[in-house]
């Protein structure tokens, strides 16, 4: 199944509208769905998020190619590059789906379905003394299982060097996560916890702090062993050298926006049960969803699944840009196109 | 990004925030803690209060209250008025001295500290030699005589301090006139005592510890008699006519001793040991009253037979053949007597004792028969019974007051009918803007209800739930019952009594509904009655109902205490709340949530176990709901098991210790000699020691889960008429918190009031959310249309309240210990929040909302939540945006007891303990302010003090130029009227002034 429309290039908006337009020019509200689209080379790459959704529509020449596919049902093998050429494999796979006997693959697909991993992040912005460590709770057993401690801490100021209280990390246990990452280590200090600065709190409030944020823990620490620091060249070994004895750059507004995305994307959700039925993960309160309404008013012909696939469509993205006319068409099974492109399931 | 933006630069909410929003310490409600020095002013008619921390607090009428506090945060040992002034001095117990003062400043009298001074000696000299000891405010007002422990008395000058040294008052010059065979050097030691003479302002009295007793001449510098005591003195009172005075002594005796002209060394009228003739304790005070009917009283501190009355805190009064010794519950600070100032007056015909005890205040009205005890309206002893919870309500009905008043009058029937005595000053502060009760509950099973409108917290009722109960200590009253030839003749006083007959009497959670009366009141063993006010003594039976709150979990046992037995049969109350249903929770664990619903008629309990609702009007449970997890042991044990297991694990480490050490000495013990292993041993201790000593203190970082201890505790209980399934119909439900982030929302049917005794209230669980951060659900509250807080059950049906919005969509706020959330309503989804916890590193130990209103305006008011951390922070956080107003640092984050007592009222004002006897009252708002405001005046005296004291119009006109004037004004209408009168009055006074210079 095909469909044809128009999308503004020089404003291709967010993915998300770009999703829920393509749910809506289906009829298919609350399927969850894969979006491909073939690049220049001919592969069939995967739109999940805004960097490639711009990618897919800046390449487009002038017809973006785009294959959804119901996401329960979907091959990820199917992505990567020689997808295309690749194709027949692809089609006897889904044409013959009981033949389909390979392994099953790694998934990569919507953020959401990602499972993120503990990991040192900021590199670029922190100075390389510093080191930004997330804790990701998410999906593990492991218990956080550190420790940690008031004590002293020198750094330089105007008037010389000079001690102040700092928090460090006091001990690991065995098998927790903080230590199975070998991101932190025992005496480290810690310099922020979620993007809040410590200095001036005491062991307990750090203490509540972390503990409010273990489900997606952002630590900020000045490691004891400073050699395995990563080295930039970008940076020159003096102002290395100064940002060593310096707290973090005054510029907390750049550090923290990773943070804060990263806070954002992964906050957990609380969870409800309405009438004793089944436990759901409380949604947000969706300010607006108009704006796929207002992108088009378009009767769609609607064909059936067949062999538990959703009717797939391809889209041809209207190369002059400011056009807001959409054109539309509904292509009849079976097209030529259908052979040309090989997707991996029109029919 | 935004929430991490500095909150609020819009300029137009700053300013309406600065109208909204102020912090003030307005007063200290209650009894002062650890009192230490009492003074009193006839003249101002004032009573001061030292303590411990060095603390003054002044108290006149009620209302009238002043406090100051010593920087040194001293113990106050000593506070003396300066006669005829708005003036006191302090000695701390680091020998300074301190002079206050009530000045005026902005129509109001304030209490500022003006001058500060030690006494020193020569250089090299011990501190001995200026160790004040006794302290006299000379009539003059111009100097101090301070008695020393060296004997020496030093004359400093006021207000300046600088000490006089010619006049000081050596041993040396005191021994000069007495015979050497009767006294020596050491005779002089320690002055006890220094008293004025109530007539002739040039002598003095002066007393020294080991008895000596000296009548001095100021005016010669030299002693005009003296008195050999053969006890060891321990205090000296003058009689009013200055002919006799009275001494007490350590070994429990008083002396009368005349002074006269022509006898310089007389010998006592009379010495008397009163509970004789075995020894008996020191009288460390006494006073000698005059009265018109010739026969005096006789008032002294202590006294009693050393060995069977040893541990009484009395003072005994004797007024002829009555004898009374008022018995106290605490050690005895000091004591006065409250006579006629009129300096004319020939008799001091004394009307009240006042007896500051260390824990309670106690006044006795000596001019009733049977010297009944005067009701303080200030300085309560909250802490009669430790304060277990209280409980905060504003804007009583009138209907609803006087009925609580009327209860309370019943009950104080045998308290006497005298005006407070102590009654100086004016309190111009406005009248208490609306009626608030604050109620305490207490270790003793009772709830106290106090008058917290004003600035004086006054007990109005006192309720007492432990008649519905089964206790070992029958409350069979042996207070005031009193042999006929009882001796010594003790009478018990006061009202402090800190020993709970049995702690699981104690009130953990009350609730007021002020509309209807209704009261529930939750306890320590589970057990919840509900109470209905009644103006009538009635005995009835108390409905009884068990909550099972462990219904289907099977196999544990609860290894608490066990619950309270309840009284069989019809019980007799007396008029006020009396109880009509008892709720036991089982297990009888703690009650640590309590709801009531006055109009729907049902009242809300929860426990570490679970949570239930009862139909007080059926008598009859409509449901429960266990919350504990199953592999919860610590819960299910209750709370002895848990110092067993602490027990356990001390006595574990313990013998891992010993092992080792037995190890370690038995690897060595093949090769060394016992030194070795001793050796060895001191070296292990030492290593043991420097570890503990080493160790850091660390925390656990871990995230909270499902398995943690207590996670079933219910936090909090709330009723709310809202949209709990669909957006159409709203319903009554039931929402609980508790500990482990759980939230259960349960939708009621509450048959309608024709049919409300027919069909049973039914209940359904509706909703259950769990937040992810698990932490402990402290408070619920739903918003209606207009985002404002659904009403308090009758409010509206009062008019007290506009209507809830039901057209809007009702919003749900959760306060957890670290986030705030909102939640739309019916379908849950997630609104707004704010991650204090997270932001800040505290967590939120109270919450509620509060109306505030603009200090501009009178239309304008909002609601916020005013929020307490466990850093002892204020937070006020805006509705329904969840938006941080302000902050203002209040309790020190290490006083826990503190920040756990507080409770915030609906207008922005606050509670707090200070101490066990004493509330804090704060203030956030700008409109409601409740703090002392008052004016003392310098009374206008019609007769003067010092008329009869003509030799001393010289030291009159040497004071201050500020009174000097009104001094001379007043004598001089004295003298206009005394020539007018008698020529000869006019010559004496003539050749006194001339010989005066």
């Amino acid at each position: 199944e095909f469909r044809r429309f128009s999308l503004e290039r020089s404003k291709p908006g967010k993915f998300e509208e770009f999703y829920g337009l393509l749910q809506h020019v289906h009829k298919i509200p609350n399927v969850d769905v894969l979006v491909g689209y073939t690049d220049i080379h001919g592969d069939l790459l995967p739109i999940n998020n805004d960097d490639n959704y711009h990618k897919a529509v800046s390449t487009a020449n002038p017809l973006l190619r785009i294959f959804i596919q119901r996401k329960e049902d979907a091959d990820y093998s199917a992505f990567g590059t020689d997808t295309m050429t690749r194709k027949k494999n692809v089609l006897s796979n889904v044409l013959r789906p009981d033949n389909h006997k390979k392994k099953p693959h790694i998934v990569i697909s919507m953020p959401q379905d990602f499972r993120p991993v503990s990991s040192i992040i900021d590199v670029d912005i922190l100075p390389e003394t510093h080191r930004r460590v997330r804790l990701y709770k998410y999906g593990t057993d492991k218990p956080l299982g550190f420790y940690i401690r008031d004590g002293s801490s020198v750094r330089v100021t105007p008037h010389g060097l000079e001690k102040v209280p700092g928090i460090f990390i006091s001990r690991l246990v065995p098998g927790g996560l903080a230590q199975s990452t070998g991101l932190l280590a025992v005496n480290d200090e810690v310099l922020e916890v979620n993007g809040i600065e410590v200095s001036g709190k005491s062991l307990d409030q750090v203490t509540d702090m972390m503990i409010a944020n273990s489900r997606n823990l952002i630590i900020t620490v000045r490691p004891a062993n400073q050699r395995n620091n990563v080295v930039r060249n970008s940076r020159t070994s003096g102002s290395s050298g100064q940002s060593t004895e310096s707290s973090l750059p005054s510029s907390t507004p750049n550090i923290l926006g990773n943070l804060l995305q990263g806070e954002e994307e992964s906050d957990e959700e609380d969870i409800i049960i309405e009438d004793s039925g089944e436990p759901r993960q409380i949604p947000k309160a969706a300010p607006s969803s108009e704006s796929v309404e207002s992108l088009s008013q378009i009767e769609l012909l609607h064909e059936s699944t067949q062999n538990g696939f959703l009717p797939s469509s391809e889209m041809n993205l209207n190369h002059s840009a400011g056009s807001i006319s959409m054109e539309y068409e509904v292509p009849e099974p079976g097209r030529k196109s259908l052979e040309e492109d090989g997707t991996i399931i029109t029919l | 990004m935004r929430r991490f933006l500095r909150p609020g630069h819009d300029p137009v909410r700053e300013r309406l925030k600065r109208d909204l929003f102020q912090f003030n310490k307005t007063v200290e409600h209650g009894f002062p803690h650890q009192p230490s020095a009492l003074g009193y002013s006839p003249f101002l008619r004032l009573m001061a209060i030292g303590t411990r921390s060095g603390a003054i607090k002044l108290y006149g009428a009620p209302g009238v209250e002043f406090m100051g506090l010593h920087e040194e945060n001293n113990t106050v040992m000593q506070i003396h008025f300066i006669p005829d002034q708005c003036q006191l001095v302090t000695l701390l117990d680091d020998n300074s001295l301190h002079l206050w003062s009530l000045k005026q400043h902005g129509g109001a009298s304030e209490l500022l500290e003006e001058h500060r001074f030690t006494l020193k000696g020569p250089p090299g000299s011990p501190p001995s030699a200026t160790q004040v000891t006794a302290v006299l405010p000379h009539s003059s007002r111009e100097v101090l005589y301070l008695g020393t422990e060296s004997g020496n008395i030093f004359v400093v000058e006021l207000p300046s301090f600088r000490v006089l040294e010619d006049r000081t008052i050596t041993p040396e010059a005191v021994l000069q006139r007495i015979p050497e065979d009767n006294c020596n050097r050491r005779s002089c030691e320690l002055v006890e005592a220094l008293r004025e003479h109530p007539r002739n302002p040039d002598q003095i009295l002066i007393g020294y510890s080991r008895g000596l007793i000296v009548l001095w001449d100021l005016q010669n510098n030299k002693a005009t008699h003296h008195f050999l005591g053969s006890q060891q003195l321990e205090n000296l009172y003058w009689q009013r006519d200055g002919s006799k005075f009275i001494s007490c002594h350590y070994d429990g005796s008083y002396t009368q001793w005349p002074v006269s002209s022509d006898n310089r060394q007389p010998e006592p009228l009379e010495n008397t040991v009163p509970y004789g003739p075995f020894p008996c304790k020191a009288i460390s005070k006494i006073y000698w009253q005059t009265t018109k009917n010739g026969l005096p009283y006789i008032i002294f501190q202590g006294g009693m037979p050393r060995a069977s009355y040893g541990d009484r805190h009395s003072i005994s009064v004797i007024h002829g053949s009555q004898q009374t010794a008022f018995d106290f519950t605490s050690r005895v600070i000091d004591f006065f007597i409250i006579f006629s100032s009129d300096p004319a007056a020939e008799f001091d015909d004394p009307s009240a004792l006042v007896v500051l005890a260390e824990e309670e205040l106690v006044v006795i009205d000596l001019k009733s028969a049977g010297w009944p005890a005067v009701h303080p309206p200030y300085l309560a002893s909250l802490h009669c019974s430790a304060i277990t919870c209280s409980h905060h309500v504003s804007n009583i009905p009138l209907k609803l007051w006087e009925r609580i008043i009327s209860a309370g009058s019943k009950q104080n029937i045998h308290y006497s009918s005298m005006p407070w005595p102590i009654d100086g000053g004016t309190n111009i502060a406005p009248d208490p803007p609306q009626r608030d009760l604050l109620l305490t509950g207490h270790e003793d099973g009772t709830v106290r209800f106090w008058d917290a409108s004003g600035v004086c917290l006054h007990l109005l009722y006192k309720l007492s739930t432990v008649r519905v109960f089964l206790t070992d200590a029958d409350p069979n009253d042996n207070m005031n019952t009193l042999g006929e030839d009882e001796w010594p003749p003790l009478r018990k006083v006061g009202t402090f009594d800190p020993y709970s007959d049995d702690p699981r009497l104690g009130i953990q959670k009350i609730y007021l509904c002020k509309y209807s009366g209704y009261l529930a009141v939750a306890g320590t063993a589970g057990q919840v009655l509900v109470m209905e006010l009644n103006d009538e003594d009635a005995e009835h039976v108390v409905d009884h109902a068990e909550a099972d709150l462990l219904q289907d979990q099977e196999g544990y046992r609860w290894k608490g205490h066990e619950k309270l037995k309840t009284r069989d049969g019809p019980v007799r109350f007396e008029a006020g709340f009396q109880p009509f249903v008892l709720v036991q929770c089982q297990p009888p664990a703690v009650v640590t949530s309590l709801a009531l619903h006055s109009e729907w008629k049902l009242v809300a309990f929860g426990t570490s176990h679970g949570f239930g609702l009862f139909d007080h009007q059926q008598k009859r449970l409509v449901f429960v709901k266990c919350t504990l997890h199953p592999s919860d042991q610590l819960a299910l044990e209750g709370p002895l098991s848990r110092v067993k297991s602490l027990k356990k694990s001390l006595r574990q480490s313990f013998r891992r210790i010993r092992r080792s050490r037995v190890s370690s000495r038995k690897r060595r013990g093949g090769s060394g000699n016992a030194s070795e292993v001793q050796e060895a041993n001191a070296k292990f201790d030492q290593d043991a020691l420097q570890e503990m000593e080493l160790a850091p203190v660390q925390r656990k970082i871990e995230a909270r889960s499902a398995e943690d201890s207590f996670t079933g505790f219910v936090r909090t209980l709330y009723f709310a008429d809202t949209f709990l399934r669909d957006s159409s119909r709203h319903c009554p439900s039931l929402w609980a918190g508790t500990n482990g982030g759980t939230i259960y929302a349960f939708c009621l049917r509450v048959p309608p009031a024709e049919r409300r005794m027919d069909e049973p209230v039914r209940a359904e669980q509706a909703k259950e959310i769990q937040l992810m951060h698990r932490a402990p659900v402290v408070g619920i509250l739903v918003l209606d249309g207009r985002s404002t807080p659904l009403p308090e059950p009758l409010e509206v049906a009062h008019d007290l309240s506009k209507s809830p919005d039901m057209q809007g969509s009702h919003q749900l706020l959760v306060v957890s210990e670290e986030q705030f959330k909102v939640f739309t309503l019916p379908k849950v989804s997630s609104k707004l929040k704010l991650k204090l916890t997270a932001l800040e590193g505290c967590r939120v130990r109270k919450v509620t909302v509060a109306n505030f209103g603009s200090c501009k305006t009178d239309d304008y008011s909002e609601n916020d939540l005013a929020v307490l951390t466990n850093l002892g922070d204020i937070q006020i956080i805006s509705l329904p945006f969840l938006k941080l107003q302000i902050r203002y640092p209040c309790i020190r984050k290490e006083d826990v007891s503190g920040i756990a007592s507080c409770v915030f009222t609906k207008y922005g004002q606050g509670f707090y303990l200070i101490s066990p006897s004493e509330f804090e009252r704060f203030s956030l708002s700008t409109k409601w302010l409740v703090e002392p405001r008052c004016i003392v005046d310098v009374p206008e005296v019609t007769s003067n003090n010092h008329v009869h004291k003509s030799g001393t119009e010289n030291a009159a006109r040497k004071s201050s130029p500020g009174d000097c004037g009104e001094d001379e004004r007043k004598s001089g209408r004295l003298m206009e009227h005394a020539l007018l009168n008698d020529e000869k009055v006019l010559k004496e006074i003539q050749s006194t002034l001339e010989g005066g210079r």
